[in-house]
């Protein structure tokens, strides 16, 4: 039986894949929304495994939503990317600095 | 007949006022004629109404009435009402003010007749009457200075009535501002009053002396000084202002850019006497202050004499008479610092008198030349204009003290009165009483021959149309020189030697100052007096000076030019006036613009500006410079600092610091 801690572990290392890959990641805009993704399924592991273990499946109507969101979320970035690359030519994060004081 | 009585004094003040408001308002609507018939009749009224007063207070002997008729403002223990004092000192002037006042009135309307701005003239001479008889009737401090305040603002008007011509306006803003200077230590005199005595009425503060006497008050660490020498010293710096004793005498010379009548009301008969007069009010307060009184004394023997020398060397007509009132003031001053009030009103009066005629007399020869006023460029006046002349030389005898007009009566009470007064300084007063009886006839004398006598000097332009001034002129000119003939001889018994004086308990003498008790025991009679003149220093030294005069300016001319050679830095100085110009243009002009300067400069530009507003600018614009490096633009920095934040957060949250 796999326990709720190695559950949180597996969703803490996910997590921790996300921040890296978004401070990280210097190339690609594309793998920042990944890495949101990625984060953002952590937390649903930890949604799920919480539910199991209390026995509530709040949590489980909790990560529907969730998903539903990241799916929406997933194509206002996406779009968004196709527009800064039409107007920028390129996506890399390192030349995104239009915002530098 | 309290109340009729209050009700007269109050018509008497508001009556000038009104024609006032109606020569200032309506003016221009009711045309030049009937501004004058409304000011000269309701100033008129006025006079009538004093002389009326005058009997009833000063002869009759009512008893002294102290009636408020309306509270201005409550505040706290401070209460000001605008209340009269009808006493006998108040109706004396009264009756002065009035007197002078109606026949400089009748006189404008001759003087002025082709000015532009006559209505605007009869209404601020209206104004300063009502001021003046408000400055004289007040029963507290507060609206003395009220009126104090609006005699200064009227004579500001006045000096610059032609405020196109840039020497006018010069010599009002002069006027004001040295009235300022004069003012400051009025108002600090009162405060000292107001807060030892909790009230500014005259009677209250006089019956309450005991809270100011005996006082002593630190005015600088480790160095106190009586209080009522202080507020007596405060109280005269105001008088000084208004007054024009020296150092504040400055101002007088340069008010003669005013229309004539102006000086001879205002600059002349009565409001330069205001100070006297406020001293001689506030007699109960200065006879407890030795030094005040002597203060008084050595300023004013120093601006009888000395402002006396200057005059010799003018040759402006309306600034030998500026310079003879100064001389004149002096004497005043004189009077008050050797304890002889009453002699001190007394010259105030015959003062006003002669000097408003000599000053109506000089405006009469100014417009008969279209005015001149250099007397470089009159002579020979004397037989185109007797009328003038005449009472010129009545107005000049009078002033020279030559029995039995008015002047000498005066002028010799005072120099007798300084004579027998004890107090420090009383010597060196004495000796400028003494030289000052010489120095008024001589330079009243050169200006008589200057004008009148010798040789036509005036331009070719006006040769034969040179004549005398019609009788609206000419009328002041007589109702000024009948005072000036007789008013001393037939006053001088009643005003300072009688049992009950004219003046009475108005004013309050210590026993032990008290000059002219121990005169009156050798007055025996005004006539007396005058042919008693002959064995009197003073009355040989004026006939001596009329001779200097003459043998100067008539007889030798010549001699006057080889003294001017032999003595050139003295006339180098007195055509300077004593660098006091020079003295005010260098410390108080120029110190004060180079101190502005300095501020503008250390304060201003760096301080405010260089450190205050655009200090702080460049500090925020360095600190933001310094800060902007932490905005990088990429996403991944502000993700790190964000996850930090987070991170610190949690760990606060569950662990606690």
């Amino acid at each position: 039986m796999i326990s709720l801690s190695q559950y949180l572990i597996v969703a803490a290392i996910l997590f921790g894949l996300g921040i890296a890959g978004i401070i990280l990641n210097r190339k690609n805009v594309i793998i920042l929304l990944m890495s949101i993704e990625l984060m953002l399924l952590a937390v649903n592991t930890n949604f799920i495994a919480f539910s199991h273990f209390m026995g509530n499946n709040v949590g489980e109507i909790f990560v529907f939503f969730i998903l539903t969101v990241a799916a929406a979320e997933a194509a206002i970035g996406l779009a968004i990317l196709v527009v800064l690359f039409r107007r920028l030519g390129n996506i890399e994060v390192e030349k995104l600095d239009l915002l530098k004081g | 007949m309290e109340k009729q009585l209050t009700l007269l004094s109050i018509a008497m003040v508001l009556l000038p006022l009104l024609g006032a408001i109606i020569a200032g308002l309506f003016g221009k609507l009711i045309g030049r004629r009937m501004t004058h018939c409304v000011t000269v009749s309701l100033v008129g009224m006025s006079f009538l109404l004093a002389c009326y007063l005058f009997k009833v207070i000063a002869i009759a002997g009512y008893p002294t009435l102290d009636v408020p008729f309306y509270t201005w403002a409550i505040s706290g223990a401070f209460h000001f009402d605008v209340a009269f004092l009808i006493d006998r000192l108040a109706v004396v002037m009264a009756v002065i003010v009035t007197f002078v006042s109606l026949m400089v009135h009748i006189y404008t309307i001759g003087y002025m007749a082709d000015d532009p701005g006559y209505q605007r003239f009869f209404s601020y001479v209206s104004l300063f009457t009502f001021a003046m008889l408000t400055l004289v009737f007040a029963d507290n401090f507060f609206l003395m200075f009220f009126g104090w305040e609006g005699v200064g603002l009227v004579s500001y008007l006045l000096i610059g009535f032609w405020f196109k011509r840039e020497s006018a306006v010069a010599g009002s803003l002069k006027a004001f501002l040295v009235n300022r200077v004069g003012d400051m230590g009025f108002i600090l005199g009162m405060a000292a009053v107001f807060t030892y005595c909790d009230n500014l009425n005259y009677q209250y503060v006089f019956s309450h002396l005991n809270l100011i006497l005996g006082q002593t008050i630190n005015i600088a660490p480790g160095f106190s000084v009586s209080l009522v020498t202080l507020t007596c010293l405060l109280l005269f710096i105001g008088a000084m202002g208004k007054s024009a004793q020296i150092p504040l005498h400055v101002w007088l010379p340069e008010s003669m850019e005013g229309p004539t009548p102006i000086s001879a009301l205002i600059h002349a008969a009565t409001m330069v006497t205001a100070g006297i007069y406020m001293v001689a009010r506030l007699s109960p307060l200065f006879e407890y202050s030795q030094v005040a009184l002597s203060v008084i004394l050595v300023l004013g023997a120093t601006t009888c004499l000395f402002m006396g020398i200057l005059a010799i060397f003018q040759q402006d007509i309306k600034r030998v008479i500026a310079y003879s009132t100064l001389s004149q003031l002096g004497y005043m001053a004189i009077a008050l610092g050797a304890s002889a009030y009453d002699a001190a009103i007394f010259h105030l009066m015959t003062h006003a008198f002669f000097k408003a005629l000599l000053f109506l007399a000089a405006g009469s020869v100014i417009i008969a030349l279209h005015h001149e006023q250099d007397m470089r460029k009159m002579g020979g006046l004397a037989t185109l204009m007797p009328i003038t002349y005449v009472t010129f030389v009545i107005g000049a005898l009078a002033l020279s003290a030559i029995p039995p007009f008015a002047g000498f009566y005066s002028k010799d009470v005072i120099i007798e009165a300084v004579h027998a007064a004890q107090l420090p300084g009383a010597g060196y007063a004495y000796f400028c009483a003494i030289a000052g009886a010489f120095i008024t006839p001589l330079y009243i004398f050169r200006a008589l021959f200057l004008t009148f006598h010798g040789k036509t000097r005036v331009e070719p332009a006006l040769n034969g149309h040179v004549k005398e001034s019609p009788w609206v002129v000419l009328l002041p000119l007589i109702g000024l020189a009948i005072p000036s003939l007789v008013a001393g001889e037939i006053l001088i018994g009643p005003m300072l030697f009688s049992q009950q004086t004219l003046l009475g308990n108005s004013i309050f003498v210590l026993p032990a100052h008290n000059v002219l008790l121990a005169l009156a025991k050798h007055f025996e009679g005004a006539k007396l007096m005058a042919l008693e003149a002959g064995t009197s220093l003073p009355f040989w030294l004026a006939i001596a000076g009329i001779a200097t005069a003459w043998f100067f300016n008539r007889g030798f001319p010549q001699y006057a030019d080889v003294l001017k050679k032999r003595f050139h830095w003295f006339c180098v100085v007195m055509q300077n006036n004593y660098g006091f110009d020079e003295f005010n243009q260098r410390v108080f002009v120029q110190g004060t613009l180079r101190l502005g300067r300095f501020f503008y400069q250390i304060s201003d530009l760096k301080f405010i500006d260089g450190i205050f507003v655009n200090g702080s600018g460049r500090l925020i614009r360095w600190l933001a410079n310094q800060s902007r490096g932490m905005q990088t633009g990429f996403l991944y920095h502000y993700t790190f600092v964000m996850i930090g934040g987070l991170a610190v957060l949690l760990f606060w949250l569950l662990v606690g610091f």
